[in-house]
């Protein structure tokens, strides 16, 4: 699944999460809620931040949730892969970590495929050279 | 003079109630810092605290992003 349609799926199901972000190991934003590409790339930016700020001597943390009154942010790591949203005040933190994991489930799924799909091309490519090589010997 | 005893009774009973209430609201409701570990374990940094000074700054970042 796109990461794309993963998150409008996660936004359509939990009623809770306002907006929500995801973001590879390098930064970059692989889909997102926002209207403005400038907005996801900040509140990926941060939600890895967080993530750096809070880890500690029991290891890097795999997910977070800082509750305030006017409303909560979560940040929910998969590997490299991270997912962030924003819900409303006192939202059921067990729902929204579910939800945010199913995303990042759906959304790798897809990633893991097309990775498999470049690495299958890589050695159809290398054996192909291989064979040429052959050929010519 | 009973029923005036019991109406002190009820409003007394009232009041006390009210505030419990109030005060376990406002409690459940203070910032705080809820941090997950691959081990299963979680960590909670409340107001106050070292930890949660250095992370509400991003999260309040992360929420004025989100709603601006």
């Amino acid at each position: 699944m796109e990461a794309a349609k993963a998150l409008a799926d996660l936004v359509e199901i939990s009623s809770q999460i306002e907006s929500a972000v995801l973001a590879d190991g390098d930064g970059g934003v692989l889909g997102s809620t926002f209207a403005a590409e400038e907005r996801a790339q900040a509140v990926a930016r941060e939600a890895r931040e967080l993530l750096q700020g809070a880890a500690g001597a029991a290891g890097d943390p795999v997910q977070i949730q800082v509750a305030f009154f006017e409303g909560c942010v979560f940040v929910v790591r998969d590997g490299e892969r991270v997912v962030a949203a924003v819900t409303g005040r006192e939202p059921t933190a067990g729902l929204v970590f579910y939800d945010l994991k199913t995303c990042l489930r759906l959304s790798g799924a897809e990633q893991e495929e097309k990775n498999k799909a470049v690495s299958g091309t890589r050695r159809r490519k290398k054996k192909d050279e291989e064979e040429a090589a052959g050929d010519e010997a | 003079m009973k029923r005036r005893l019991a109406a002190l009774i009820v409003a007394v009973g009232s009041v006390a109630g009210a505030a419990a209430l109030w005060r376990r609201r406002s409690g459940a409701g203070k910032d705080r810092v809820d941090v997950y570990f691959a081990d299963g374990s979680m960590v909670t940094f409340a107001e106050g605290s070292d930890e949660a000074a250095r992370l509400f700054p991003i999260a309040r970042r992360i929420l004025s992003q989100a709603r601006s």
